[in-house]
């Protein structure tokens, strides 16, 4: 499993997380190549479709991360987004999907150092666990076709 | 069809040094949709600008994107040329290489191939771009200053004087700030009182502005141009509209041992109390955490018996007001660490260790002491003085890496002080190195060290303790291969760090900017918008940025109001219209939407038929108020509402573009 190099996406906000990764290149702190990094307005955007669509897509581990509580561009976004997480856990169980791979994290826009320590710790953790390999599976019961559908329907 | 330019900038060294950006540039040649793709050393310097430009015309692309730095950086850089081009600037996007890949990565296969991923991205995004048009809002021409000190007042003034409206807001009685504190002001010597209270009163006078004293900001919502803030006017107790400012009160008043703020506590106050003899206004206020009346259910309420005037109200309650305005600049300032910060100086147990601003009161002819500098445990004369530079700044053990800035230069003028008023006393500073950068203040330290004889000495103090009612002061001489330096003292200044306010962490969250690690309010850009915050339309000043000194502050403060009066000069602000809208066929009216718009801008419609009878409601989101944060977006449970600039496609897009089939990692 050594040579396995994960997969890993986030979805941060702009404001707070993004400019906190911004942060962490200007500080060049360095952190694993695995970071993929998808900007968003805030977390409160994030629809948790997306989730399902980026492991459906091959991701392995998936980061959403945004301002501190109370810290919000937009007053209470992260809040909702929180709330989201608490429920959609739940489903997300239910449904056989494995929520380690999913961490949900703050980090503000004056935490470069944190960002990086995230992604590492994040990626050295899906590197134990290992190739989400079992997504696929799920796929063929039917969660595929639901994110699948849903895309569809958007379209 | 799509035709997409991708232009990969080098940056320099600082993404083609880790980044094979010719082979990224290759790479997006073969990604879907792609019709022109080029590297370059500088695409930000106006030959890449031009580059990008002729690309546009020359092969018509439909869109733009620009592989360099973070959007956060040069995005309007770049959607500007892209305008220039003839191309709707909505259709040029940024892939982040520098800071989210070549900074955070080393030079490998792996990190040009993540550089590659992140064009991919952003080219199947820009796929779905559709032009879009600023939105027109206008502009509250008010400014909301928040601070009292002396670059509040610089920057009210300024902003009054360009004729446009002022609400300063204070959270002490008085304004006036640090600098009301002082003595004496470097390089000069001149008399800190004599050159600030007149401006002081300039803003009470000021038809343009409005004062707020003993208030603080509550809450501020809104954006640049139509911000609105609750501000609390915390009870006075005195109706100063009545009070004539005679005094009666102070002077009647049985509390007296209130450690007072204004002298560092080297003073006593009562609990009505004008903080300084020149205060703005010279009114007083009732300290209710240490009024007898208030603390023993209405008993003394002296004052009220004695008023003259009867303006003392004990009913007064803290009151709410709210107002628009369109553009905030915060001045709150600084605080120092005290004595007590200290163990190896005795943790503030001996009464003669004081800090440079309590120096300032007692070297000051409106100090406890009236100028004289005496100890505050008996009262003597000190005939052997010491200072101490650097307690606490540039030391990472007590967690304050920076240098203060104005400790070097103060000690210089506080042991010339010294020396112009006891001229038998001897002076030494303890310093690390003097930086003394600033119009003439070389001079003045060489003036301290040279004329008045002040003995400098290059090295720290481990140890104060206290012998035989002189105080030890136990350090090197680093310039004498570390000789041990042993004074007995009479009293110890310490050039105690400058620190950010307490209160500035939950400020920087009503107003939604941010702050640095040691909670100095953060600027837009160290170097090239040092006055704005990332918040539009939120400005900084002064020392709650970072200490600093006079000169420093008001230069600040002056930028800052250049920049409210330049956003002022307009009628209108074009906005982002990166704003949410409504699909009315698909929305089903369960307005589940407005439960969670922070803005209040979702609103309902009805839709009519013929006859103008009433067929359904459906959602509206109102273009003025949405500020975008796609929060009803995510929520929406038709998914009748998309956002632009970060709809549903692009960004299922983007995810999907990262790790499918045809990924990169797998061709």
């Amino acid at each position: 499993m050594s040579d396995f190099e994960p997969k890993i996406i986030a979805f941060v906000c702009n404001w707070c997380t993004y400019a906190g990764a911004d942060l962490a290149g200007t500080s060049r702190i360095k952190y694993a190549h695995n970071i993929r990094i998808v900007r968003f307005p805030c977390t409160g955007r994030i629809d948790f479709m997306l989730l399902l669509k980026a492991f459906q897509s091959g991701a392995d581990g998936i980061i959403v991360s945004g301002c501190h509580p109370a810290d919000c561009h937009y007053t209470a976004g992260n809040y909702h987004a929180r709330r989201r997480w608490i429920v959609f856990q739940n489903l997300l169980n239910f449904l056989g999907i494995d929520t380690r791979r999913i961490t949900f994290s703050w980090v503000s826009a004056a935490e470069g150092a944190k960002w990086g320590h995230l992604v590492n710790e994040v990626v050295d953790n899906i590197k134990k666990i290992g190739p989400y390999t079992e997504y696929a599976k799920l796929g063929k019961i039917g969660i595929g076709s639901i994110s699948e559908g849903n895309y569809a329907r958007i379209e | 069809m799509s035709r997409i330019g991708v232009f990969v900038c080098h940056c320099g060294e600082n993404i083609g040094a880790t980044v094979d950006c010719a082979e990224v540039a290759k790479m997006a040649k073969d990604f879907p949709g792609v019709a022109f793709s080029i590297d370059y050393k500088y695409m930000c310097s106006d030959p890449g600008q031009t580059l990008i430009k002729e690309a546009i015309k020359e092969h018509n692309l439909t869109g733009v994107v620009v592989a360099a730095c973070s959007p956060r950086m040069h995005e309007p850089t770049f959607r500007k040329v892209a305008a220039e081009a003839g191309l709707n600037p909505y259709l040029c996007e940024m892939a982040n290489l520098r800071e989210h890949c070549s900074w955070v990565h080393y030079k490998d296969k792996s990190t040009t191939l993540k550089a590659a991923e992140l064009v991919r991205m952003l080219v199947e995004k820009v796929k779905l771009n559709t032009p879009l048009y600023p939105i027109k809002v206008p502009v509250t021409k008010t400014a909301l200053v928040i601070g009292g000190g002396i670059a509040g007042i610089q920057t009210a003034l300024d902003i009054a004087n360009s004729g446009h409206k002022v609400i300063m807001v204070e959270k002490s009685p008085s304004i006036g700030g640090h600098m009301s504190q002082l003595s004496e002001t470097f390089p000069t010597l001149d008399c800190s009182q004599c050159i600030l209270t007149p401006r002081m009163v300039e803003v009470a006078q000021h038809p343009n502005i409005t004062l707020y004293t003993y208030a603080e900001l509550e809450s501020l919502d809104g954006f640049i141009g139509n911000f609105k803030a609750t501000i609390k006017l915390k009870a006075k107790s005195v109706d100063h509209s009545v009070c004539n400012g005679c005094g009666e009160c102070s002077a009647k008043c049985p509390i007296k041992k209130i450690p007072d703020e204004f002298n560092a506590g080297l003073g006593t106050r009562p609990a009505i109390y004008v903080p300084f003899p020149q205060a703005v206004p010279n009114k007083p206020v009732i300290d209710r955490d240490n009024c007898t009346y208030f603390r023993k259910n209405g008993k003394c309420g002296l004052c009220e018996k004695i008023c003259p005037t009867k303006a003392i109200d004990f009913s007064q309650k803290d009151e709410f007001i709210t107002v628009d305005v369109g553009a905030v600049v915060v001045t709150t300032g600084f605080d120092i660490k005290g004595t007590d910060f200290f163990p190896e100086y005795g943790y503030g147990k001996y009464k003669d260790i004081i800090t440079g601003l309590q120096f300032e009161r007692l070297a000051s002819a409106s100090g406890p002491t009236l100028g004289e500098i005496r100890r505050p445990s008996d009262g003597k004369i000190p005939q052997n003085i010491v200072f101490i530079s650097c307690a606490g700044s540039r030391d990472p053990a007590k967690g304050i890496d920076y240098c203060s800035k104005i400790c070097c230069m103060y000690l210089a003028k506080h042991a010339m002080l010294y020396k112009h008023k006891v001229h038998s006393g001897k002076a030494s500073v303890f310093y690390m190195d003097i930086r003394a950068g600033g119009k003439t203040y070389e001079e003045f330290v060489r003036r301290a060290i040279e004329e008045d004889e002040v003995n400098y000495v290059r090295g720290r103090v481990s140890r104060i303790y206290e012998k035989d009612g002189k105080l030890i002061v136990k350090g090197v001489d680093t310039l004498l291969n570390s000789y041990p330096v042993e004074i007995e003292a009479d009293m110890v200044v310490l050039g105690t760090a400058g620190i950010a306010n307490p209160e500035s962490e939950s400020l920087a969250q009503k107003l939604h900017i941010s702050y640095d690690q040691y909670h100095f309010f953060a600027e837009a850009h160290p170097k090239l918008r040092p006055v704005e915050t990332n918040t539009a339309g939120i400005m900084l000043a002064g020392a709650c940025q970072f200490p600093k000194d006079i000169p420093d502050s008001v230069s600040q403060a002056s930028g800052a109001a250049s920049k409210v009066s330049a956003l002022f000069s307009q009628n209108e602000l074009t906005r982002d219209p990166l704003i949410a809208f409504v699909n009315k066929n698909t929305c089903v009216g369960c307005f589940m939407c407005q439960s969670v718009c922070p803005y209040l801008a979702i609103e309902k419609e009805k839709i009519k038929a013929k006859d103008g009878s009433v067929i359904r409601e459906v959602a509206k989101i109102n273009p003025g108020l949405c500020q975008g944060c796609g929060t009803c977006v995510a929520l929406c449970r038709s998914k009748s509402i998309d956002i632009n600039g970060y709809s549903h496609k692009q960004v299922y897009a983007e995810v999907m573009s990262l790790f499918n089939e045809r990924s990169l990692e797998y061709v």
